[in-house]
């Protein structure tokens, strides 16, 4: 199959140095304090429903504030910049009705991130920028019923995730990105979904791009939200064969850590890790400064663990520049040789041998 | 087995397998997922790793029960620590439960049995869900029996799954078919080694892989003699697992530790397993009884033994195991013994069939072993009869009354009788006298033979569904002339729900009771016809089927259709834009006469010939099952016998049509057109869509067959193809020429096997279409082998089963391809076909088309399709009774209120 130029240029970075993810970008439209009438644009002047909180339609009518919020953050350090499509697949569009509207968004929002990386590319050629298509977990899960009285009832399933992701990762690659980054990943099965439409995807367009995948740890249990350990789920992820594996949202650094330490050990592929920057305090906001995030995570990379680090919920481009400061002196890790084993996985990992 | 080799070895649970497991099939039958779940708990407390899901059951839709099961399991965290292995022979059913897998599973299992076009294809669809996968050491030419085939075929496997698919060696199990030794048959007594050799090789081969195996396959011979049986698996694990084996379906808690097998036993065990001597099966069988714990049925024994008891048992013997050779002799010894020749029958041979009876009953002894007793006590009888007629007339004396007398017929309009036949057989050798009015009987021929005869009850049989009907009128007719004995109801196509439903209200002098099978018979049987019992079992079956009845109308209203309407807006949408139907080689109808038999043997699908006999597993499989593996074999072995003779003789005569003609579908219906340019209309095919509400229509249709046509609005040149054959031309002379009256076990066979060509001729026709009349299908094969798939493109629906519920359907195909005439095959009243063995049906050649079922229909389709077909409402409702979602009588009450 196809792969483009930055397939080698970006294995060539992560070899050589830890890799900048850009922050949040939901935090960083909140700061602009768009409007409804924002939100619409001329374009949904007159659509049906409130479509305000709809961040990602923010890339047809407000792009210029999506491509100045991906500059920040280029600007700030950032190696990786992720795609304002965290919500852009019909299963969530539907909220908006704008079901229909997915494919475009997609499209547009990779190429707005293309234009920003490679206004930045071209600025410091020896350091290429790229694009992470992201892929979210949608609003739904086909591993968890939404019914306490019926367990065994879904409000969706594999085939209609599968269809949502193929038309958003379509939309991605077409629109330019160097990465399909599966991100956030609350069930595992809807990432399942993800990574198969997106082979489907590579085949079907006859290019492979990397894949990034981010499961999400919910809460102390160490386990995601539909009952998976960290090495579990590193073992139903395992055949897409991905650039890397690893952890966002939810936690802080702190509370990350060991299940970033479990994947280091046990994934024969790079490593990411972007928290959140801290917890919620009581209003709900995010208040880790810049400098107490950065000392936390500083110890990861000081200890091998890390490839790829950025923020989630909360963090800026500050954020980012401190992190990027403290980490930028360690080498990366280099990912271990793991025994070739059959290595299953239910809720819990089970290796075979 | 040694403790090192114990620790590295897997432990699939087995429990959770409806094939396997006769408790968790009846839960997961009766919707009870919560004691299924507990199965699976405790499968998992026990020290499952791993727990194998095997939903493959006929009568159940094992997707959904596949689906259904994992989400439930997915809610139970305790269960679902460990990862499953979706355990199928049907490739939807494994994607199914792939697609609810959040972990990564086991695939069991794939092979090349259909060739390698197939297995890669699904391979790679594996490997994208993210499972390991299981591979049978399988070909195009069967199973491996040899250390050679198998590792061939593992290594043929593993170089395609390694090279072409990318499939990691170590997601990748062999299970090189663990057959059964010791089974007295030479040529298996070196299987045992075959596969220990064939794991060596692969795993040095190919040390990454692993192996796998169901291991109670091993032991069959020695059912009922568990501790020869567990030493066997422990002796057998031993050099397995030395030899690389490191998983296995095995209930581990009870294995022997290989060291604590007394010596003598494990020396005997390892002779046989490691074929080291000769008569190693025979020290096995002769010291096997020494080992016996308690309880358990005794060891068979091969030699003659046996002939040196008394007459009581050596005709018990004789009749246990089915063996006509001694039967004269020893019936002729009891007789001199006995004051009358009567005496015999109700002495010696009524004992041992009260062992047949009482072992059967158990589910020690399985339906063909039964129908073979039956053919010996036939023959013992026969023996005697001249010795009967003789005292009759010396003493003028009646003999004793049967225990009770009992009318069967299949109703009118239909004509399968093979269950009826079985049922009987199974009532007559529990002495039970039987009157078989055969097929197509009508009400008035039951009534005044039940009447003439003082029957004490009478036995319904049908297979279509038109036949359900009849039954409805037989019981009305009954109640209606007084009669007062119960009604007995079986056949394929009733049940439990439509006996209790429809027939039993219509018979209220007494009782309508459904049958399920013939293993049931002797029980509702003798139930009904004890003084002490009869009236408590009939009170108990009314109140059953009260309840039955009322838990179908609560089920009734909840089952929501939409209108016709709706159902039609959201049709199965076919993109007709820019396709271009393969034109068919000729229009019009062309017979086959006399089609050779031998062609059709390699097409018989066998799965549904040991449903016949009420065995139940898949083909091959369930040769070597657990329970009912070696009573299959041998039906297996008899049958392949008798079809060797009926295709060299040439018993039966094999004749088909098939034709084609220019199609496009107008609404639900199909015009066929006579020739291009399509002027003239010839006929209408009409079909029947899907209404059923679902709780998320997300790209699931409602599909009617005529989607799978080009509308004619769309300009473009569809056809469509329409078949009819036979085998069973001849099938009565050829039963009257080679069988003996006694000889039940053979005609039975000799039905079952015509059926099944029929089927093969049909599969046979398909294939023969979409490659040469039709052709829609021989470019792909020659593009790419490995679009091998793609010549199941395209169905042939029958008209009377799920596509296309309505069987009058076959009335437009006789007429329009002269089916009568050119092959011999009629019509009943009800359509049926006679010959019995025979299939007709439609060809669509669409690549998506696809078989599914229309499911009950509203009021306003009835009314719509009446007026198609130009019938009365009262008629079509009459003709389409099974699919009703509403009861017409309720309905037209309603409407007077």
């Amino acid at each position: 199959m196809r792969r483009k130029p930055s397939w080698d240029q970006l294995h060539a970075a992560a070899k050589e140095r830890i890799l900048i993810i850009d922050g949040a970008m939901g935090t960083m439209i909140q700061k602009r304090k768009p409007t409804e009438a924002d939100y619409r644009g001329e374009r949904f002047a007159d659509w049906k429903s409130d479509v305000q909180g709809n961040n990602d339609l923010l890339c047809l009518t407000q792009p210029k504030m999506i491509q100045e919020i991906h500059e920040e953050y280029l600007e700030a350090g950032a190696d990786l910049i992720e795609t304002n499509t965290f919500n852009a697949q019909r299963i969530s569009m539907a909220d908006y009705h704008m079901e229909e509207l997915a494919y475009e968004i997609n499209v547009e929002a990779a190429k707005l991130a293309r234009a920003a990386a490679d206004k930045y590319t071209a600025k410091t050629p020896d350091k290429p920028r790229f694009v992470c298509g992201a892929v979210g977990p949608t609003n739904r899960t086909a591993s968890i019923s939404p019914d306490v009285n019926n367990p065994g009832f879904r409000n969706t399933d594999f085939d209609e995730l599968r269809a949502a992701y193929s038309e958003q990762v379509r939309g991605l690659v077409t629109g330019g990105a160097d990465i399909i980054m599966i991100e956030t990943i609350f069930d595992t099965l809807n990432a399942k979904a993800a990574g198969f439409a997106t082979l489907e995807v590579f085949e079907e367009m006859d290019l492979e791009l990397p894949i990034m995948i981010s499961g999400t740890i919910t809460d102390r249990s160490g386990r995601t939200l539909s009952g998976q350990t960290a090495e579990a789920f590193w073992y139903s992820m395992r055949h897409l064969k991905p650039f890397s594996i690893g952890l966002n949202c939810a936690l802080g650094a702190e509370l990350m850590r060991p299940h970033v330490a479990d994947l280091s050990h046990i994934a024969d592929v790079y490593v990411s890790a972007y928290p959140n920057a801290g917890l919620p305090n009581e209003m709900g906001e995010y208040d880790e400064t810049p400098h107490d995030m950065s000392c936390q995570i500083e110890p990861w990379a000081e200890d091998g663990l890390l490839n790829i680090v950025g923020g989630c919920c909360g963090s800026t481009p500050d954020h980012i520049k401190h992190i990027r400061e403290h980490v930028e002196k360690f080498k990366p890790r280099v990912p271990p040789k793991i025994a070739p084993k059959m290595r299953l996985s239910g809720l819990e990992p089970f290796v075979a041998g | 087995m040694t403790q090192s080799a114990a620790t590295s070895f897997i432990n699939v649970g087995e429990r959770t397998n409806v094939t396997g497991s006769a408790k968790f099939r009846k839960l997961i039958e009766a919707d009870d997922y919560n004691a299924a779940l507990d199965v699976a708990r405790q499968q998992v407390e026990n020290g499952a790793q791993i727990i194998d899901v095997n939903m493959d059951e006929g009568l159940l839709d094992s997707e959904q029960a596949m689906r259904t099961f994992l989400n439930l399991i997915a809610a139970e965290p305790d269960i679902a620590r460990v990862p499953i292995m979706i355990d199928s022979s049907k490739w939807t059913v494994i994607e199914e439960g792939l697609k609810c897998s959040q972990g990564k599973a086991i695939v069991n299992s794939i092979s090349m049995k259909e060739g390698e076009g197939p297995f890669l294809e699904q391979a790679r669809k594996i490997r994208r869900y993210g499972a390991a996968v299981v591979v049978m050491a399988f070909n195009e030419d069967g199973q491996a029996e040899t250390a050679d085939q198998k590792f061939e075929i593992c290594h043929r496997a593993y170089k395609l799954l390694t090279e072409k698919v990318g499939f990691p060696p170590e997601d990748i199990i062999f299970d090189p078919n663990i057959f059964a030794v010791a089974t007295g048959i030479e040529e298996h007594n070196n299987y045992g080694v075959a596969f220990i050799e064939a794991t060596r090789r692969i795993k040095e081969e190919m040390p990454l892989t692993h192996i796998s195996g169901g291991v109670s396959n091993l032991s069959f011979s020695f059912r009922g003699n568990e501790p020869v049986r567990e030493a066997m698996h422990s002796v057998f694990l031993y050099h397995a697992i030395q030899a690389g084996m490191d998983m296995g379906i095995v209930n581990a808690g009870q294995l022997t530790v290989y060291d604590d097998i007394p010596k003598d036993l494990r020396e005997l065990v390892e002779d046989v397993i490691l074929n080291r001597r000769d008569d190693a099966t025979e020290r096995l069988l002769d010291a096997a009884p020494r080992f016996k714990g308690e309880g358990g049925a005794k060891a068979k024994a091969k030699d003659l033994s046996w002939r040196e008891n008394d007459v009581q048992e050596r005709l018990t013997y004789s009749l246990v195991h089915g063996i006509t050779d001694f039967i004269e002799e020893d019936t002729e010894e009891a007789r001199q013994q006995a004051e009358r020749p009567l005496h015999v029958i109700e002495g010696p041979l009524m004992t041992g069939m009260n062992v047949v009876g009482d072992l059967f009953g158990a589910g020690k002894m399985f339906l063909p072993q039964v129908v073979k007793s039956a053919r010996v006590m036939k023959q013992a009888v026969a023996y005697l009869q001249p010795y009967l007629e003789q005292e009759k007339k010396e003493l003028g004396i009646e003999n004793q009354p049967a225990a009770g007398k009992i009318l069967m017929a299949t109703v009118k309009g239909d004509v399968h009788d093979i269950g009826k036949n079985i049922v009987g057989v199974v009532l007559q050798c529990n002495n039970y006298e039987v009157i078989d009015l055969g097929v197509m009987v009508p009400a008035a021929k039951i009534l005044e033979t039940a009447k003439k005869e003082k029957v004490d009850m009478i036995g319904l049989s049908g297979l279509i569904t038109p036949s359900l009907d009849e039954m409805c009128f037989v019981a009305a007719e009954m109640d209606r002339e007084g009669f007062d004995v119960p009604l007995l109801i079986g056949g394929a196509t009733t049940s439990r729900v439509h006996t209790a439903v429809k027939i039993a209200p219509n018979y209220s002098n007494n009782q309508a009771i459904y049958v399920l099978d013939a293993s049931r018979a002797v029980g509702v049987v003798s139930n009904l016809l004890s003084e002490r019992e009869s009236e408590n079992y009939r009170a108990s079956i009314k109140a059953e089927y009260e309840k039955v009845r009322e838990a179908h109308l609560a089920g009734d209203a909840k089952k929501k259709r939409i209108t016709l309407q709706a159902a039609r807006d959201n049709k199965f949408d076919i993109e007709w834009d820019g396709y271009q139907p393969a034109k068919p080689e000729f229009f019009g109808p062309r017979a086959f006469e006399n089609y050779d038999l031998a062609e059709l043997v390699p097409y018989i699908d066998w799965t549904p010939f040991f449903q016949t006999w009420e065995l139940r597993g898949r083909y091959p499989a369930i040769l070597d099952d657990n329970t009912v593996g070696p009573e299959a074999r041998k039906l297996f072995d008899d049958a392949k016998e008798l079809l060797d003779k009926i295709v060299k003789g040439k018993w039966l005569t094999a004749n088909a049509v098939i034709g084609f003609w220019p199609a496009n579908s107008v609404g639900d219906d199909i015009e066929l057109y006579s020739g291009e340019p399509r002027h003239s209309k010839l006929a209408m095919l009409h079909t029947l869509r899907q209404q059923i509400a679902r709780d998320h229509n997300r790209g699931r249709a409602h599909t009617a067959l005529a989607d799978f046509i080009a509308p004619k609005e769309t300009g473009v040149a569809d056809y469509i193809g329409g078949f009819a054959v036979t085998t069973g031309i001849g099938d009565e002379a050829a039963l009257e020429k080679h069988f003996q009256k006694t000889d039940d076990y053979g005609r039975i066979m000799f039905k079952a096997l015509a059926d099944r060509l029929a089927e093969a001729f049909a599969e046979r026709m398909h294939e023969r279409v979409r490659k040469e009349f039709w052709g829609y299908a021989k470019d792909e094969k020659l593009d790419n082998e490995g679009l091998i798939g793609e010549k199941y493109k395209g169905i042939r629906p029958a008209p009377g089963y799920p596509a296309q519920p309505d069987h009058t359907e076959k009335a437009t195909l006789w007429k329009l391809m002269d089916v009568k005439n050119k092959t011999g095959i009629e019509l009943t009243d009800s359509y049926a076909m006679w010959p019995g063995a025979a299939v007709s049906g439609v060809y669509y050649s669409h690549p998506e088309s696809h078989y599914f079922g229309v499911g009950k229909i509203e009021r306003d389709q009835v009314e719509d399709y009446a007026a198609r077909k130009g019938w009365s409402v009262e008629e079509t409702e009459r003709w389409l009774a099974p699919v009703l979602n509403y009861d017409p009588r309720n309905l037209s009450g309603a409407k007077v209120a």
